[in-house]
């Protein structure tokens, strides 16, 4: 394989692995915190498109890029509040079901709002076409021109151009970013210092006089502003429609059992592992039978989480079973 | 003696139902009924007895109904119907042996984890069935034809209450068979490795076995209700994969109520009424599905069989004490503006659903009997003043409603 085609490759599956990497890094944030599956979370990564979408078709992009994730935090903290904290003395079983509630009405009130179809959700014009283009041409070589690069590609002797989405550009800076500055709150600031000591001893925190119950509602609407986030940037670069969500939900829970649950280093590992995996059998053209790997691309995270369950049934940095 | 009259009235309905049913429709019903009977029995197993929360569990339902379809379709044209009617088991052995097999990788973890991963293996089967069309016949799905084979004792399983029969008895025999399975040591054990797996590991079980025996069985009789809807529908496309059925699955057991027995016949019940009446009735349906859902997490976890017994039980104290006088004006006034404030709420709803397909269906709404018009500013604020106002009273109402009862039922004055 070319030079050129493997950086793309790897770049396309570390902004892949990055998007879902805000999303799990919610879901499991929440989970270790209250322990809490949410089965809505990529609900709220849906109504994250979905908020974009209004926003930046009446205000703007830049706009839908800080509202969106804000509005569908309240809207976490509401149902946190109206709904999860009535049901904390039933356990975590009723939790799960009652985000699974969530999910049925999240779906249907997006298609109540916006139509069953999708919608016209697209990156603004400074964010649409490509950042820059690695010609490889056939005389050996590797070039990197910002832009199209439409006057060398188009030339006969140039051997291969491919080009880098500046929308995914995007995407991964604004996920390094935010995911940079949340650890280094969680690590360093007082308030992550008591959500790091609510983690493991939550009575002790409520002890000294922190109110937990209100840093369960800020996590969990934290957690919903992430998986927003992920929407804003998931929803322009592929479809925004009510059927969105359903998918995403598998691939990310697939994505912490890999990791092994609860843990956020592991979730970060099979996030990037299962973009580049997705990434690389998209661009490869290997034949399994009659089938070609990138028809099996969207089963490949399920294959690899059964693999895992067989091998390591306790993930990649989780703890083993009692 | 209340159980076995319970039991015997079960055993009537279902042998009366196809000699009494004429209607086409009410035969497909009571159909339906039956196969969604089975299934609900059979994910009961895992979620009320084995404390396993499966959102993948429609997938060997749909693994029963191929393995079925594919037989009835390679079943040479002198097999009588007897043959016929022993696919459901074929159907159901297929499944019992997915179920052992992918028992064995999704039993490895519990609780969460369990949920988390039948969701992946649920998404891995709609996929494989999008991928080989050839075995599972791509959109169209794969057709058979269960009629025309020589009869047994006049049964050609051509009418619909000849499968209606058959698809009763199978409700019965699998109902007694999985009654019969709870009271089994292996039963026993599977509410002890629910109710605390340590515990049972110390005393020398292991729990992932016994989760995986369990999850095997509820494959195996949810694969003979798959068979039993293919040989009804006589059609099976990779619709049954889908992750919307096993959804209402969960719901519907646990609304019915998983923590008993019975629960998750009503819930089949109800399932059927719902994807029949309620669907026809509102394209919000799901939306109140869901909402109904939530409602019931939070105020009756037991489900409405549960919910029906306690206020059963707490009824029935009321009169002991005499407190009915007491109590009944709360009631009444709270169940009305309770009634109204849903009726008020949906009408609501309704109407915002009216508002999208304005130029199909035009603005004109029928809601029992009355008609609103969504493009009437007036209407509106009727609605909704009357959801508000009828929320208020309700919310208003229910301190004073629970201060009664309780005591009528708990404190003998």
């Amino acid at each position: 394989m070319d030079l050129a085609l493997w950086l793309i490759t790897l770049l396309n599956g570390l902004s892949i692995g990055l998007l879902l990497f805000m999303l799990a890094s919610g879901l499991t944030l929440i989970y270790s915190l209250m322990g809490v599956l949410n089965f809505a979370h990529a609900g709220f990564y849906m109504l994250g498109a979905y908020a974009a979408y209004a926003i930046s078709g009446a205000i703007g992009f830049g706009a839908a890029l800080v509202l969106a994730p804000l509005l569908i935090a309240a809207t976490g903290a509401l149902f946190e509040r109206q709904v999860l904290r009535r049901i904390h003395h039933h356990g975590p079983m009723a939790q799960l079901l009652a985000t699974f509630g969530l999910s049925y009405v999240i779906a249907e009130v997006v298609a109540l709002a916006f139509g069953r179809s999708a919608v016209p959700y697209a990156a603004p014009a400074w964010l649409s076409g490509p950042l820059f283009t690695l010609a490889q041409p056939a005389d050996g070589g590797l070039l990197l021109l910002w832009g199209a690069a439409g006057g060398l590609c188009a030339q006969a002797k140039a051997g291969v151009c491919l080009q880098f989405p500046a929308l995914r550009a995007f995407g991964m800076g604004v996920s390094l970013v935010i995911l940079a500055a949340l650890a280094l709150w969680m690590a360093r600031s007082r308030a992550g210092l008591v959500i790091r000591a609510a983690l493991t001893h939550p009575r002790t925190v409520q002890t000294l006089g922190h109110d937990v119950p209100r840093i369960f509602t800020a996590t969990f609407a934290a957690g919903c502003a992430l998986a927003a986030l992920a929407g804003v940037i998931g929803g322009a670069l592929r479809v925004t429609e009510p059927a969105m969500a359903q998918p995403v939900t598998a691939i990310v829970f697939a994505v912490i059992v890999i990791g092994g649950v609860g843990s956020i280093a592991g979730a970060f590992a099979a996030s990037i592992a299962l973009g580049l995996l997705e990434a690389a059998a998209v661009a490869s053209a290997y034949m399994i039978g009659d089938l070609k790997l990138s028809q099996l691309a969207a089963a490949l995270p399920f294959v690899l989480l059964v693999l895992m369950l067989v091998l390591r049934p306790h993930g990649l940095f989780g703890e083993r079973e009692a | 003696m209340k159980r076995s009259a319970a039991w015997l009235a079960y055993a009537l309905v279902l042998l009366a139902a196809p000699l009494l049913l004429q209607d086409a429709r009410a035969v497909t019903l009571a159909s339906q009924t039956g196969i969604a009977i089975i299934a609900c029995l059979a994910f009961n197993l895992l979620f009320g007895h084995g404390g396993m929360v499966s959102f993948g569990h429609a997938m060997y339902a749909g693994i029963g109904a191929y393995a079925a379809m594919h037989l009835l379709r390679l079943l040479p044209a002198g097999a009588s119907a007897a043959a016929v009617a022993l696919l459901p088991l074929a159907g159901g052995a297929a499944a019992l042996v997915a179920g052992l097999l992918v028992g064995y990788v999704n039993t490895r973890r519990s609780g969460i984890t369990f949920a988390m991963i039948t969701l992946g293996l649920a998404e891995l089967a709609v996929l494989a069935a999008a991928m080989f069309p050839a075995f599972f016949g791509g959109e169209a799905g794969l057709s058979g034809d269960r009629v025309s084979r020589p009869a047994v004792a006049g049964v050609s399983f051509g009418p619909g209450t000849q499968v209606l029969g058959l698809i009763a008895a199978y409700t019965l025999v699998c109902t007694a068979l999985l009654a019969l399975l709870m009271r089994t040591p292996l039963g026993r054990l599977l509410h002890a490795v629910r109710d605390n797996a340590q515990r049972v590991a110390f005393i020398g079980y292991r729990p992932q076995r016994i989760r995986h025996i369990a999850f095997a069985i509820s494959a195996f009789f949810m694969g003979i209700s798959g068979s039993l809807a293919a040989l009804l529908t006589e059609i099976v496309t990779p619709e049954v994969f889908s992750l919307a059925r096993s959804g209402a699955l969960l719901m519907f057991v646990f609304i019915g109520g998983a923590a008993w027995f019975g629960g998750p016949i009503a819930g089949a019940v109800l399932m059927v009424l719902c994807m029949n009446a309620l669907s026809a009735l509102t394209p919000a349906w799901l939306l109140y599905l869901g909402m109904a859902f939530i409602g019931m997490v939070i105020a009756a976890p037991r489900g409405l069989v549960g919910l029906a017994a306690s206020l059963g039980a707490d009824m029935a104290a009321i009169a002991r004490h005499r407190r009915i006088a007491g109590v009944l004006p709360w009631v009444l006034a709270f169940g009305g503006s309770a009634t109204l404030a849903v009726l008020a709420a949906s009408a609501a709803i309704e109407m915002l659903y009216r508002l999208r397909q304005l130029a199909v269906l035009g603005a004109q709404l029928p809601f029992l009997g009355i008609k609103l018009d969504v493009q009437a500013a007036s209407h509106w604020i009727i609605v909704l003043m009357a959801a508000a106002a009828a929320l208020a009273i309700t919310h208003r109402l229910w301190p004073g409603l629970r201060r009664q009862w309780l005591m009528g039922a708990r404190l003998p004055a």
